[in-house]
């Protein structure tokens, strides 16, 4: 009995665990995948209707406006977050004094909530109440800073407050990368009079692989299921101008009662979701059997 | 002794049951959570309980109802579903659809509800026939509030057509006034957007496009020419206007800031909050052209089990119907009884114009429900309409490309 239970212990305490994962994580995408089949409307229906839902999706121009939008912010918050993480934490690793204050300032934006986050931003950026006004204030009455209530550029906000969340983090990710790269190469490097610049683009920054990679997924996973910002600092507006596709998701499945159309953007987000991560998988998985 | 105690209680059962046959119940869903609202659902709660009915309160807030919305969902699919909900328009007959509803027609006839409701407002009442809601009142939503001072400071008056808006609003700007208060939020958009259909189009034309979504009247020139206006009216509306609340706009007007507003008559109860008197600081009209359009709220009532439960769905379907509460609510929420013959001393001015103007149009047959607060259309069609209107009205997209979105979005949206 003791025997079994020694051999079958690991199997025993996992198993609850592994069950709930695979009922409430892949059972529920299953699930959706279903309901996106159907023309569920204000509760699910399971009676087939084929890929409607899907035509539809891709059919409204607001979903276009939101997939667009999700590229411009993925893009833009993933590489401005990671090109500011790593020069932030270049400058902190010139080993300066109160090292740890200021890294803490730079990575306490993170323990804010998103929601905090963009009513602060929604504030400043308020022509009326922030920088526009204050500029003005300053004497300078042609001065205009009017993003956030321009369609054309309200996006840019939330890459704005998203970066300022986000960066801090990105750096503590990329010290922690730094610190732990081999300081002998480094000091050779310095001996044979490499300037720093040339040991930190042909030595440092490239046996932090793993690291980019790493923040990579953290940041594409934030910016597609990027809801609270958006909600709390433009509303999805003005008009749908800042509509993101979870946000899109709520208000079909939440406000305007369309389950069918709610799950079939869903599962679109899922298919960005493994189109990134898929990759990333494999890659480790391969690296590992090598 | 144990056969003879077994007997006794037994009895006791029998006569428990007889004589206390079935105490009301009733489990209530809202979101009716704010001050004055609470105030109001309160009112029906002291009713509900000296009439001698236990209430279990389950309001749920957030979101405009939308929280409410799934609560409801998870409790009717786990079969569970509370005896009255807050839900109103169209969203009764999709519940009904889902065969959830009860009804509640043996009430609705010895109270005559059929006498005393307006024909229209009935009709969302009823599901195939039999009745399956009580109204709880009638809001207006095409109402113009102004500044009494900033117009006569102006020398202007209430507008009775578009073109003198218009030519108000030029004459206010060069003065340094906002003309429009509005809050660049989508349903607000909507709101105008329903008055401006039904002023420049006509209550027949309002029919057409927004309830019976008539693609050859979505598409038509009259609807252009709606969408011009709308294009118009976002000159006189300040830069700072996007996702500003409701009530920030109204508080625009009450200071003098801005000098008119199109919203629900909710916003009296911000002016009334703020110890201003109706036709002396602030003006109330219908806007521009013919027609009422209406919101109604009300309680659907759900299929429940038990003669407890039962009993407490029909007696607050026959209180909310009657004379008092639909008074005293309504004296606390701003809006008017939805039955027509309650007297009404107590309301103000605007009040009895809303109420006047409700019997003629209704008899006139331009009692019309509104699309932008979900009372003309479902969810998913309302929703798809008001997409593109904000879209116009918050870029510089032309009105001859809005109207063949709003087709599209409209043959999208089933």
């Amino acid at each position: 009995m003791s025997e079994w239970l020694e051999n079958h212990l690991p199997k025993v305490v996992l198993a609850p665990s592994f069950i709930a994962v695979l009922i409430f994580v892949y059972g529920f995408i299953g699930w959706t995948a279903w309901v996106s089949l159907t023309r569920s409307k204000l509760l699910p229906k399971y009676e087939i209707h084929g890929f409607i839902q899907y035509e539809r999706l891709f059919d409204s121009p607001r979903w276009d406006t939101a997939i667009n939008n999700l590229y411009i912010f993925g893009a833009l918050f993933i590489v401005i977050a990671m090109v500011l993480g790593l020069l932030l934490a270049i400058l902190l690793d010139q080993k300066i004094r109160v090292e740890g204050v200021i890294r803490t300032i730079y990575l306490y934006p993170m323990a804010l909530s998103m929601i905090v986050t963009g009513t602060a931003w929604k504030w400043i950026l308020n022509p009326g109440l922030g920088i526009e006004s204050m500029v003005q204030g300053w004497g300078f009455p042609n001065f205009e800073f009017d993003w956030l209530v321009n369609p054309d550029y309200a996006i840019y906000t939330i890459v704005i407050a998203a970066i300022w969340q986000s960066s801090g983090f990105v750096m503590a990710l990329f010290l922690a990368g730094l610190r732990s790269v081999d300081g002998e190469i480094i000091k050779a490097a310095q001996v044979d009079g490499i300037p720093t610049w040339r040991i930190y683009t042909a030595i440092i920054i490239p046996s932090m692989a793993p690291i980019f990679l790493s923040a990579f997924i953290v940041l594409a996973h934030l910016a597609i299921k990027s809801f609270d910002l958006v909600i709390a600092l433009t509303g999805g507006g003005p008009g749908y101008a800042t509509d993101l596709p979870a946000t899109y998701m709520y208000a079909m499945a939440f406000s305007r009662g369309d389950i069918g159309q709610a799950a079939s953007s869903a599962m679109i987000m899922m298919l960005v979701v493994f189109a990134i991560v898929v990759p990333y998988l494999y890659s480790e998985l391969r690296a590992k059997n090598d | 002794m144990k056969r003879f105690a077994f007997a006794t209680v037994s009895t006791l059962a029998v006569v428990a049951g007889s004589s206390v046959v079935a105490e009301p119940q009733a489990e209530v869903l809202h979101w009716w959570t704010s001050g004055g609202e609470a105030k109001s659902v309160a009112v029906l709660q002291e009713e509900f309980a000296s009439n001698g009915g236990t209430w279990t309160d389950m309001p749920v807030a957030g979101g405009g109802g939308d929280a409410a919305m799934t609560a409801l969902r998870a409790r009717v699919l786990s079969g569970n579903a509370p005896t009255a909900v807050q839900l109103k328009g169209p969203a009764i007959q999709e519940w009904y659809e889902e065969g959830v509803l009860a009804d509640i027609s043996n009430v609705a006839e010895a109270e005559g509800w059929a006498d005393v409701l307006p024909a229209s407002i009935a009709g969302h009442m009823m599901c195939e026939g039999t009745w399956c809601a009580a109204p709880v009142n009638v809001h207006r939503i095409d109402w113009i509030w102004a500044n009494a001072d900033v117009l006569a400071a102006n020398d202007i008056e209430m507008p009775t057509t578009w073109d003198e808006f218009n030519a108000a609003a030029e004459k206010l700007q060069a003065a340094g006034v906002i003309p429009l208060a509005h809050g660049g939020q989508a349903w607000q958009d909507a709101t105008v957007f329903e008055a401006v259909v039904m002023g420049i189009g006509g209550p027949e034309f309002y029919q057409k496009a927004l309830v019976d979504l008539d693609p050859e009247a979505l598409t038509s020139d009259t609807m252009v020419q709606v969408f011009d206006q709308m294009r118009t009216m976002r000159g006189y509306v300040d830069e700072n206007f996007s996702g500003r609340d409701w009530n920030l706009a109204t508080a625009m007007v009450m200071n003098g800031e801005a000098a008119f507003q199109i919203m629900g008559d909710w916003a009296k109860g911000e002016f009334l909050a703020a110890g201003k008197k109706p036709g002396e600081d602030f003006l109330c009209a219908s806007t521009p052209g013919d027609g009422y359009l209406y919101n109604v709220d009300s309680f659907a009532m759900f299929e429940v089990e038990g003669d407890d439960n039962r009993a407490g769905q029909e007696l607050l379907a026959k209180l909310i119907v009657a004379p008092n509460f639909q008074e005293v609510f309504n004296l606390n929420k701003g809006s008017i009884p939805a039955r027509t013959d309650v007297a009404l001393d107590a309301f103000d001015i605007c009040a009895k114009i809303s109420a006047e103007d409700m019997g003629t149009t209704s008899a006139g047959g331009s009692l019309l429900p509104s699309y932008a607060h979900g009372m003309a259309l479902r969810g998913s069609q309302s929703g798809a309409i008001t997409d593109v209107v904000t879209a116009h009205f918050n870029s510089d997209m032309s009105s001859a490309d809005a109207v063949q979105q709003l087709a599209d979005a409209v043959a999208n949206s089933y």
